[in-house]
């Protein structure tokens, strides 16, 4: 996703000790490094479980419960779908495949030149306005193909 | 200097109010007018959005839905004093949607500035904590009892009886978790919350840690809420360096503060006991109760969980007195409830008023049928693991009791509506898809019986074995909401047996020979 930066092992430790004071600091600190190089990389996950004095299966077995959690890099731009029933209701599972196949994307997938990495998502609160996305992080209501292809688009271009 | 209101509401954000803001900053300098911008939270009428309001001495006016191209012709329209425009709803405060309600937990949500405590006090807030202050942690909790609160996450448990347990363990430490999972689909209330009124969060948690000896809160938020994060860290911020958290909060003796921490896309945390485990780095797998949290919580101290909605009624509970919030509602239902009338609906939004309305009421009269102008079909209500009706239920009133005497549930507030289009066969089956991806794994007839269901359903939907497979999809159902631990898993029955028993046409279009379409 757009501002992650490559693997820093002095950053990640940085990261990784301003969060030890907290109580329980497992998520906001899997948050703090995913949002910082975009993914949990084995480096990032073998250095935390060690500051966390856990094994590496430990801290895989819980960012893998979690669907946020990436443990591969994610393409450029993170596009995430609402298949829940309100954008259902609004005809978004129609959407979302015409516009996986016009990308020849399946969900969970990036794109070959890695612009776009497409998820689903189960209701984003956007549910007066489905179909709904999150492009970035940023929200997008009334979701139709002509609004993907612009996105799609968007990706490749930045 | 001109007043002007344009939401930071995420519903808002995804209808363009960025983009509205800026052609508003850029048209009046432009044309050399003052104007001041504030992001308030949504008044709830979010077909509206984004909704412009505009301070005028007769009152605070609203135009929408807006977008920027409008900005240039609301200029020339004379909107900041008013002026008519065909996107002119009038004094928004007259507007019948907004009229027929009874704004009581929501009573500032829209309305104030979310992030300035002077407009949240000038409208109200705090009051609710000096009262508690005033009368002590065992008259608060009284009060809460009185009130008839029920939780409104979704199992619907009475706060007060909730709190006095809490409170009856004397522990020296424990904790208040809110729970802002908001997972269910249809629903949006907690984020309107914390985006519009984050400080009456923060009051309704303060009172709660006063009310049963907690020092510290976390509130758990989804992690498809960037907004409301980013809004509510600010109001932490704001509120300690206000005392209204911290060691001495408002100058007493006692220390309250709250931490925000961010799920990671797991339905099931919202579960309580999913919760506290995701709060404590695990693998969110849900408990075995007893212990219920309230005994064996967080870190296993004793914890409250209470929902967003329901920490936040419980100030103007504490203000105005729990007569006054039993005051609405019906039967057991007490106080005001926030329907969340959404997907193919024409006038979707936040609708409070008290309990009792009937469906019909609120999908027709409010709601003003589907979005795509066809007839309705099904109401989904509850959220993922909640019942369809169909319109010949639409006399129902909307009672915790009259929902569960139909084997359906009110929840969480969510309302979905879907037009005639609908094939509820395909619903079924994707509430199997559901249930098996965001199963914790705990509970064999949940795991596995997800995954079976979905096969299953797939081949009645394929024609095949259709009353046989039917057969085995009742069984399979009973067999997970008999066993299975936690609410997912256990009440996924519930929209495939009514979308099943209620809709049993869409089960059958293969054998049909019009299912050649
Ligand atoms: C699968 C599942 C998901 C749930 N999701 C939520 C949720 O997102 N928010 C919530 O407040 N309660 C949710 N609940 C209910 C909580 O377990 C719990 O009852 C509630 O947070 C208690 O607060 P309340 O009494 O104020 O409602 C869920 C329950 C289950 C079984
Ligand atoms: S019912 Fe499903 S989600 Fe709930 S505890 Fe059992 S396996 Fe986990």
């Amino acid at each position: 996703m757009s501002g992650a930066v490559p693997w820093n092992e002095a950053r990640a430790h940085e990261i990784i000790t301003a969060h030890l004071g907290l109580e329980c600091p497992v998520l906001p600190v899997l948050h703090a490094l995913q949002k910082e190089f975009g993914y949990l990389s084995a480096e990032a996950i073998s250095l935390l479980a060690k500051a966390l004095n856990i094994s590496r299966a430990e801290m895989y077995g819980v960012i893998t419960f979690y669907d946020h959690f990436r443990i591969e890099p994610p393409g450029r731009h993170e596009l995430k779908l609402c298949r829940a029933e309100a954008c259902r209701s609004m005809g978004s599972e129609k959407v979302a495949r015409e516009f996986l196949d016009s990308q020849h994307l399946d969900w969970r997938q990036t794109a070959a030149d890695n612009s776009l990495t497409v998820d689903a998502v189960y209701c984003l609160g956007l549910c007066a306005h489905s179909p709904a996305a999150l492009y970035d992080g940023d929200p997008i209501g009334r979701v139709d193909a002509p609004k993907l292809a612009a996105l799609a688009q968007e990706a490749k271009s930045a | 200097m001109t007043k002007i209101f344009v939401p930071r509401d995420m519903a808002a954000l995804a209808m363009g109010a960025e983009r509205v803001v800026a052609a508003i900053e850029k048209e009046a300098s432009a044309r050399g007018e003052s104007v001041q911008i504030v992001r308030n939270g949504s008044r709830g009428l979010l077909w509206l959005e984004p909704l412009i309001e505009v301070v005028t001495p007769q009152g605070r006016i609203g135009y929408g839905p807006a977008a920027a191209a409008h900005v240039p012709s609301l200029f020339d329209a004379g909107f900041l004093t008013g002026g008519a425009h065909a996107l002119c709803i009038g004094k928004v405060e007259d507007h019948p949607w907004w009229a027929r309600q009874n704004r009581v937990t929501f009573a500032r949500v829209g309305v104030i500035d979310p992030l300035s405590l002077e407009d949240w006090t000038a409208h109200g807030g705090g009051r609710g904590l000096a009262r508690a202050f005033e009368v002590g942690p065992a008259a608060t909790i009284e009060e809460v009892t009185k009130s008839g609160l029920r939780g409104r996450g979704g199992a619907a448990f009475p706060t007060g009886a909730k709190w006095k347990r809490i409170a009856a363990t004397k522990a020296p430490q424990c904790y208040v978790v809110c729970n802002a999972d908001e997972g269910d689909s249809g629903t949006y209330a907690d984020r309107m919350i914390m985006e519009g009124d984050p400080f009456t969060l923060i009051e309704g948690m303060t009172i709660c840690g006063f009310a049963n000896g907690a020092s510290k809160g976390f509130v758990y938020l989804c992690c498809e809420y960037p907004q409301a994060a980013d809004v509510f860290s600010k109001a932490l911020e704001i509120a300690r360096a206000a005392d209204w958290l911290g060691k001495n909060v408002r100058g007493s003796d006692f220390g309250f503060d709250i931490e925000l921490r961010v799920g990671a896309g797991a339905y099931v945390c919202g579960e309580r006991t999913s919760l506290l485990e995701s709060l404590e780095g695990k693998r969110a797998v849900v408990r075995v109760t007893p212990p219920a949290p309230s005994l064996v919580g967080l870190f296993g101290r004793p914890t409250v969980v209470n929902n967003v909605m329901s920490l936040a009624s419980v100030p103007v509970i504490m203000d105005k007195g729990g007569d006054y919030y039993a005051g609405f509602g019906m039967g057991r239902s007490r106080g005001a409830m926030a329907m969340q009338i959404s997907g193919n609906v024409k006038y979707g939004g936040l609708f409070e008023a008290g309990f009792g309305l009937t469906l019909g009421e609120i999908v027709n009269d409010i709601g003003g049928g589907t979005f795509t102008g066809r007839p309705v079909r099904a109401v989904q209500c509850g959220g993922p693991c909640g019942a369809y009706f169909p319109t010949s239920l639409f006399d129902t009133p909307y009672d915790y009791e009259a929902f569960a005497a139909l084997n359906a549930m009110v929840g969480h507030g969510g309302l979905v509506v879907f037009d005639d289009s609908v094939d509820l066969a395909q619903m079924a089956r994707a509430s199997m898809e559901f249930c098996a991806l965001e199963s914790c794994g705990k509970c064999t007839p949940c795991r596995v019986g997800s995954i079976r269901g979905v096969e299953t359903i797939g081949k009645i939907i394929a024609g095949v074995d259709v009353d046989a497979n039917i057969a085995l999809v009742e069984d399979l159902c009973e067999t997970m909401k008999l066993g299975s631990l936690c609410g997912l898993g256990g009440a996924i029955h519930m929209p495939i047996l009514s979308a099943l028993h209620l809709f049993p046409e869409d089960f059958r279009k293969a054998a049909l020979p019009a299912a050649a379409e």
